[in-house]
């Protein structure tokens, strides 16, 4: 691609870019003038300063013309490198804000203060799940999937200064929705807390995302989708359906945040966690599945053990998962017939993830020995086990008698973060690990030892977190359900509130392991990028792996 | 037989067209009946929409996350229906934009909690929650005290309500700010009308400050109506239509 050709393709690009920029723009500083409430005021003052700052960047890039390291690279890279550090940013932030909510659990005199809402409980529960689920998750799936596309298609990221839109597009989500929850703004709805002005933003994002996504599909020199990419496509696509079903909601006012979801009672209850658990299914699942068949096979050197295992998984992943809803709602007014048909889908996704949990770990086949030498790899394959075991958990618990049990405690809260930190937490490391000497162009990781630590001290977090919730909740489900000899309830609720006290310190204690290995991790890819490590340039930045495997 | 699979392999738009399909059934089997199997919601009496005061204290209980501790959704379990009360029935979150059934109980259900404390103890527990339950773990809400409920939208807020269904009356609508203000002033000159308007509702000084209407006044409005609706000495839940 010549210069000149590059930089008339991007103003064409860049004029639309700058078009919703300005009508965004427009709205927020309509929406600051005609606010029914000083949190939307100062949500719409914050979209503006973000939509000028934007804009401005749009002008400047303009203004410069196109990078010289851009022309002739073959990949656009800079957009990942991006990602990666945002990534990094957000999942410290979201685990720090963890921790915290944590220890309000243990120690609620110290951490709350009577006069001042912002940092309730229920206010920084949102931003804690939001910030670890979306926005880290979020950008490391934005991330990897604009690495790993350009690979397998053997493609440079289509869409000019798209990419760069969804990029900061979706961080002005964060912000709006970050501070939002500290003011209050809320939808009530779990993992779908976003207002209705930023569930719209989000949607504009989204459908940029899926363009680039796809154009670059279109672009491509192979003939065959790689696998990852159905993934990343299946998630792409589904979570926008769950987004704009689950968020249809009636505004008070176009200048206020309060809106009223167009459902009630029962039917919005089985729309959200329709929603709320293919959140699960397709963010936190289908999404990293994706980072899974593209990291493992690379870092392992291997190809994916069964081609025909991930057709089968993949098509029967996304078929079953999306009827698994209402296990969240056994017991419940929800009508019974529902509650087993999503019982029965639950029990039947367990094959299809150890499936995929299968394809993962057999791709180590002939390369076992690496995982004593390679922190990384072993990072990535753990994940894997994680993956296999809260996949094996989740059927058990949408048993209705076993649910009768765990609902409402510490358990589920316990089997998620076993997903969380264990599943969705260490394969992003680890992705994040390989990516970082492959874009700034290293010959290898500042410090093996460093991950080593980063490894262990995560680990045993998880653990101490996942075993102590599971004692917690299952403690508190038996308290709940407990009788005397007389016939009576032995306990009152707030016993078991009691008596929960020293696991909410383990838990607190295992998740301030967790942040610390995020810590080191971040010191030890802040070294790599700014040169610590010896330089290397890729002999070719084309996997072996990149070829559909047949 | 597995080289079918090449057409979603090679084809981007036929492999997105097989995704959407394959992800659409689940939800379109198992919610949309919900709006047209008539036993999905119970046929009782009781169920009333919210007031205007009850609305905005509806509206701070979201605001705070209440939804992230507290369910409001007892279970047909005996030892819930013997902690909590009578299991919670579909049609009484039927007016519920968005429902707050609620997920994990950090504390106890709150779907019953109406009548169950005194408005002064609610005071008290929101002020300061370890003043009258040591071992809680809930955060104080002593700002909702100083806070004077937000009135001038009310109009908006019911209207927003007819759209989506909830029967408001004309008149409920016409009077919605006089009448959020109203139900909290028992002596004010509005109380009567408001008591014709939503008649056997409690007005009252909820947050024992007479100067003014709080979001604190709201809340507790809110919370000493809930599960109050349905006459359970009345309701048969064994009948055949009542049996899901």
């Amino acid at each position: 691609m010549t210069a000149a050709a590059a930089k008339k393709e991007w103003r064409i690009d860049a004029f639309v870019i700058l078009l919703f920029v300005a009508l965004g723009a427009f709205y927020a500083l309509w929406g600051a003038a005609h606010a029914t409430d000083r949190a939307f005021a100062l949500q719409m003052w914050t979209a503006l300063a973000a939509f000028v700052v934007g804009g401005l960047m749009v002008v400047v890039h303009l203004s410069r013309g196109p990078r010289p390291a851009d022309i002739g690279s073959r990949y656009e890279n800079g957009v990942v490198k991006a990602g990666v550090i945002a990534s990094m940013f957000w999942g410290i932030a979201g685990f720090l804000v963890g921790l915290v909510i944590a220890l309000q659990l243990a120690f609620p005199d110290i951490f709350y203060f009577a006069d001042f809402g912002w940092l309730n409980f229920g206010r920084l529960r949102p931003l804690h799940t939001n910030a670890v689920i979306f926005a880290f998750g979020g950008n490391v799936l934005i991330a990897t999937s604009f690495y790993v596309v350009q690979r397998t298609c053997r493609a440079r990221l289509a869409g000019g200064l798209w990419p760069w839109f969804v990029f900061w597009g979706f961080q002005l989500v964060i912000l709006l929705a970050g501070t939002g929850y500290l003011e209050g703004i809320t939808q009530g709805r779990e993992y779908a807390e976003l207002p209705w002005y930023t569930d719209i933003w989000l949607t504009i994002v989204w459908v940029a995302y899926l363009l680039v996504f796809l154009a670059t599909i279109w672009k491509r020199q192979e003939k065959h989708i790689y696998v990852a990419n159905w993934f990343y496509l299946a998630f792409i696509v589904t979570i926008a359906m769950l987004h704009l079903v689950n968020n249809m909601a009636i505004p008070v006012s176009f200048s206020g945040w309060f809106s009223y979801s167009l459902f009630s009672g029962v039917q919005d209850a089985l729309t959200q966690w329709w929603y709320g658990h293919n959140a699960v299914g397709f963010f936190l699942t289908a999404g990293f599945l994706a980072i899974m068949y593209y990291f493992v096979p690379k870092q392992a050197d291997r190809p994916v053990y069964s081609y025909r295992l991930s057709i089968v998984h993949f098509w029967a992943l996304i078929f079953l998962y999306i009827w698994a809803g209402p296990h969240h709602l056994h017991y419940t007014a929800l009508p019974q017939w529902a509650q087993t048909l999503g019982m029965t889908f639950s029990i039947m996704l367990w094959m299809p993830s150890w499936g995929g949990m299968i394809n993962g770990l057999m791709t180590l086949s002939g390369a076992w020995d690496k995982l004593r030498t390679d922190p990384v790899l072993r990072m990535l394959v753990v994940s894997v086990a994680f993956y296999g075991m809260s996949t094996f958990e989740g059927p058990v618990m949408s048993i209705r008698a076993v649910n009768s049990l765990s609902h409402y405690t510490d358990w589920t809260i316990g089997h998620v973060h076993s997903g969380a930190l264990g599943w969705v937490g260490f394969v992003s490391f680890g992705a994040l690990y390989c990516l970082v000497p492959w874009l700034w162009k290293r010959k290898q990781l500042y410090s093996n030892a460093l991950v080593e630590w980063h490894f262990w001290l995560s680990t045993i977090g998880i653990v101490l977190y996942i075993t102590s919730m599971w004692v917690a909740g299952i403690m508190q489900g038996l308290m709940w359900r407990a009788y005397n000899e007389f016939g009576f309830l032995e306990y009152s609720f707030v016993e078991t509130v009691e008596a929960m006290h020293p696991y909410y310190i383990i838990r607190a204690a295992g998740g301030g392991l967790f942040l610390v290995g995020a810590l080191v991790m971040a010191y030890n890819l802040w070294r790599t990028a700014t040169g610590a490590a010896p330089a290397h340039e890729r002999a070719s930045d084309v996997p072996a792996a990149a070829v559909a495997a047949e | 037989m597995w080289s079918f699979h090449k057409w979603f392999e090679r084809h981007s738009l036929i492999l997105i067209v097989g995704i959407l399909l394959v992800v659409s059934i689940g939800g379109l089997v198992q919610i949309t009946p919900l709006f047209f199997i008539e036993s999905t919601i119970e046929r009782v009496d009781g169920v009333r929409p919210y007031t205007p005061l009850e609305l905005a204290g509806r509206r701070v209980y979201i605001r705070e996350g209440c939804y992230v501790c507290h369910s409001q959704m007892i279970r047909p379990l005996r030892d819930e229906v013997e902690r909590y009360g009578h299991y919670s029935l579909a049609a009484e979150s039927m007016y519920d934009h968005p429902f707050q059934w609620g997920s994990k109980r950090s504390g106890p259900d709150l779907a019953r909690v109406g009548g169950r404390y005194s408005d002064e103890w609610h005071r008290a527990h929101l002020v300061d929650p370890r003043s009258v339950v040591p071992e809680s773990v809930m955060p104080p809400y002593a700002f909702l005290a100083n806070a004077d409920v937000d009135a001038t939208q009310m109009d908006d807020h019911v209207r927003t309500n007819r759209l989506l269904n909830v029967p408001y009356t004309d008149e409920q609508l016409a009077n919605a700010e006089t009448d959020a203000l109203a139900q909290a002033q028992p002596m004010g000159e509005h109380a009567f009308d408001f008591e014709q308007r939503y008649p056997g509702v409690a007005v009252r000084d909820f947050d024992g400050n007479p100067e003014r209407v709080t979001e604190m006044d709201a809340l507790i409005a809110y919370l000493q109506m809930l599960g109050t609706g349905v006459d359970f000495n009345a309701y048969q839940a064994d009948t055949p239509e009542n049996r899901r």
